[in-house]
């Protein structure tokens, strides 16, 4: 039992920062450090910055291009991140495609696809969900019909994030009509400049433009686009959200929610002493802080066991329910800190010397909200709730 | 960074595990558990035999453990058998005279029962608060007030007493023989004393204890906090099996999406507390230790709380009865929030410390 890091792996943690201190670009850090939207430009910089350090598929085995890091340097490595405020990777080519293609496609899909999603020359968004079928995705309904070398697909697709940026989409479709919804779905790559694609924004509860809907009709898709077997993609997608579940207990984003919350709640003024010496909201916090503390480790030890066992297990579930309800809590408490300060819309005060809250706050309401999503998307926590009483508990 | 025990501790904790597996059954268990002695004279002797209490004292004392990960693997499981026997008093007792320097030979061969008097009725988790005084008297002292809850008091032979001198903790070593003492069981099991001391002769074992009696109470936290993860391992897998078995509406309440969900999160927060035991552990001999060690005690009281409550509900009227073992593995995880500081008291110092 040794939680402290190597020495090797310290040395590792003071590379990538110093790292993002002397390279990320300042505008960029202040857009993290504020919540407010990415451009487009900002996130393919980013990924050409890690690209050229040779960091950006940090999960890919070393054959596909990966650093080799292990699953402790990757969770350093996201540690860092969050410290120095760099973005998030924008995961659908690089967390879901890539770990895809790695253990279903075919060569000629790996040598064509793999080294684009690293150069940014695609950036792949994902058409999982419809709008008939959420947690129950197996009743997904877009259908791709054989019609000699092609698929024609018809339907829609909907909670597309940042598609708004994307070439490519990687879709759950249904091959096979009759018998087991899961035994007639298939996974298949198409480019989003087919015709008869059209893309429609969603506007969030908060304002923002983040996720969209795909409209499909009459797509027509060569075959050899199809990841798999024809309509064995359930597994496919399955071994798909496993991943994604991988890195979503967010402990990195959470610790530096927690320090932005204490920083605010001793300035912050109440009843002439600073909020943070309010018991009812400095318990609050307290406990958040300890159950983040034993979160920290509950997610070094099923890294150190995915190290051990080649792959995350169903146990990654328990990450995504508790990190997300912790991430929640302290979107709660960092809205709340602020009073009526957290209250204008961003952007309807025009001059910025008479805002109300500190410049990287001004968007704690509406990241509150926005962060809503977290215990609905890539599984609802009822959904991982499922998956845990199927696979740990038995029952 | 590595969370697999080392092979010491891992033959350790098969050791005690098969022990108490074959020989303290629950059944055993709640017969001795609730008459006086309040444990099992034989059982006792037999896990001193086992090396228990050497692993709960470092080598340079004569023991061959002593650090946090040796006490949370010896009280897991002590905690998955529910296990009475005072094993708790001895480590409080151990802690104490090695920062004194003492020797602890009595202590580890089983000769002597030691007990630690610290806490009081209105000072049961902060030391600060501590009335009970000593006097110098005819170079040595005595000691006057009321030690409460005194876990393991009823067998003491001997008692640690943490007093005020001249306006500092102190801590006193009495002979069981020289004091008042009323012994009792408690409702979860095991048994306790009140210590009434009235000039009662006292040897002065360290003057200024403060920071030893501080330690003391963090491994007791630490050591019951890692009860509590043995007593939750089994109150779930007794639940998950038993919504296997029973049977309502014509099919298992297993299968019910109600129940489900909620013996999910019963195991979140079971993995949660481990993780805090095991940080707390890691710490308990640095600079941090009562930071750490206070979040543990507080998380592992939400949790212990949760599957206690939680377990009963989803058994049903079966975990209301005497016989059926889960009520006393409930009542157990309940009632170690009242020692060593409940939830609420370890959330102000975190608090404090904001």
């Amino acid at each position: 039992m040794e939680l402290a890091y190597s020495d090797k792996e310290i040395a590792f943690q003071e590379e990538v920062r110093s790292f993002f201190t002397s390279n990320l670009p300042a505008e960029t850090v202040d857009a993290v450090r504020s919540g407010s939207e990415l451009t487009k430009q900002m996130m393919v910089d980013y990924h050409a910055l890690l690209a050229k350090k040779g960091w950006l598929a940090s999960t890919w085995p070393v054959e596909f291009g990966g650093p080799g890091w292990t699953p402790v340097e990757r969770h350093i490595f996201e540690e860092e991140a969050c410290r120095c405020y760099a973005p998030r990777i924008v995961p659908f080519g690089l967390a879901m495609l890539g770990p895809v293609l790695h253990k279903f496609g075919t060569k000629k899909q790996q040598d064509e696809i793999l080294p684009r999603i690293i150069s940014g020359e695609d950036w792949w968004c994902q058409g999982y969900s419809e709008p008939g079928a959420g947690s129950d995705l197996a009743s997904l309904k877009t259908s791709a019909v054989r019609d000699g070398d092609d698929y024609i697909i018809n339907g829609q697709k909907t909670w597309t994030t940042l598609g708004q940026h994307a070439n490519k989409i990687f879709c759950l479709v249904r091959t096979k009509a009759d018998g087991k919804p899961q035994a007639g779905i298939s996974f298949i790559l198409v480019d989003l400049d087919t015709p008869g694609i059209e893309m429609r924004p969603i506007r969030l509860i908060e304002g923002g433009h983040e996720v969209n809907e795909v409209f499909f009709t009459d797509v027509r898709v060569p075959v050899e686009n199809r990841v798999g077997e024809e309509n064995l993609g359930w597994t496919i997608a399955k071994y798909l959200l496993t991943h994604e579940r991988t890195n979503i207990a967010g402990v990195g984003f959470s610790m530096q929610a927690l320090e932005e919350i204490k920083a605010l709640a001793r300035k912050v003024q109440r009843n002439g002493k600073p909020q943070i010496e309010d018991p009812l909201f400095a318990a609050r916090v307290a406990q958040v802080e300890i159950d983040l503390e034993a979160m920290k480790i509950t997610n070094l030890r099923m890294l150190f066991k995915a190290q051990k066992q080649n792959g995350p297990g169903p146990e990654t579930s328990i990450l995504k329910i508790k990190g997300t309800l912790i991430g929640q809590e302290l979107k709660d408490l960092a809205r709340r800190v602020l009073g009526p300060s957290a209250a204008p819309f961003p952007g309807t005060i025009t001059d910025g010397n008479l805002a109300l809250a500190p410049a990287d706050a001004a968007n704690n309401a509406a990241r509150y909200f926005n962060n809503r999503k977290t215990s609905i998307f890539g599984g609802s926590n009822e959904i991982q709730r499922n998956i845990l009483t199927k696979t740990m508990l038995e029952l | 960074m590595n969370f697999d025990l080392t092979d010491d501790r891992r033959m350790l904790a098969d050791t005690l595990n098969r022990y108490l597996s074959d020989k303290y059954s629950a059944e055993h268990r709640t017969k001795v558990a609730y008459d006086a002695p309040y444990h099992d004279p034989e059982k006792w002797a037999e896990l001193v035999e086992l090396g228990i209490l050497f692993a709960l004292a470092p080598e340079d004392a004569g023991g061959f453990g002593g650090s946090g990960f040796d006490i949370s693997v010896v009280f897991e499981a002590l905690g998955r058998a529910n296990c009475p026997e005072p094993i708790l008093p001895a480590l409080l007792a151990t802690r104490l005279l090695v920062s004194a320097g003492e020797n602890l030979e009595s202590l580890l061969s089983g000769e002597k029962h030691y007990a630690a008097a610290l806490g009081e009725i209105d000072a049961p988790y902060d030391l600060s608060g501590i009335q009970t005084t000593a006097t110098a008297k005819d170079g040595g002292h005595n000691l006057s007030g009321r030690k409460s809850a005194v876990y393991g008091g009823q067998v003491a032979d001997i008692f640690l007493v943490a007093a005020k001198l001249d306006g500092n903790l102190a801590l006193f070593e009495i002979q069981a023989s020289d004091a008042q003492i009323e012994t009792y069981g408690m409702i979860d099991g095991g048994g306790a004393a009140e210590l009434l001391l009235d000039n009662t002769p006292a040897r002065l074992v360290m003057a200024d204890a403060g920071t030893a009696l501080q330690d003391a109470m963090n491994a007791g936290a630490l050591a019951v906090c890692a009860e509590a993860v043995g007593l939750m391992d089994v109150t779930h897998d007794t639940t998950i099996d038993y919504m296997k078995m029973r049977q309502q509406f014509g099919r298992a309440i297993g299968s019910f999406q109600v129940l489900q969900h909620r013996a999910v999160d019963m195991l979140t927060e079971i993995e949660q507390a481990r993780s805090i035991v095991i940080k707390a552990a890691s710490e308990l001999d640095g600079e941090n230790a009562s930071r750490y060690v206070s979040m543990a005690k507080n998380l592992v009281g939400r949790a212990a709380r949760l599957n206690s409550e939680e377990a009963i509900q989803m058994h049903g009227g079966i975990a209301m009865t005497w016989e059926y073992p889960v009520s006393h593995y409930a009542k157990r995880l309940i009632m170690i929030d009242h020692q060593f500081g409940d939830t609420d008291f370890h959330l102000t110092r975190i608090m404090n410390d904001l």
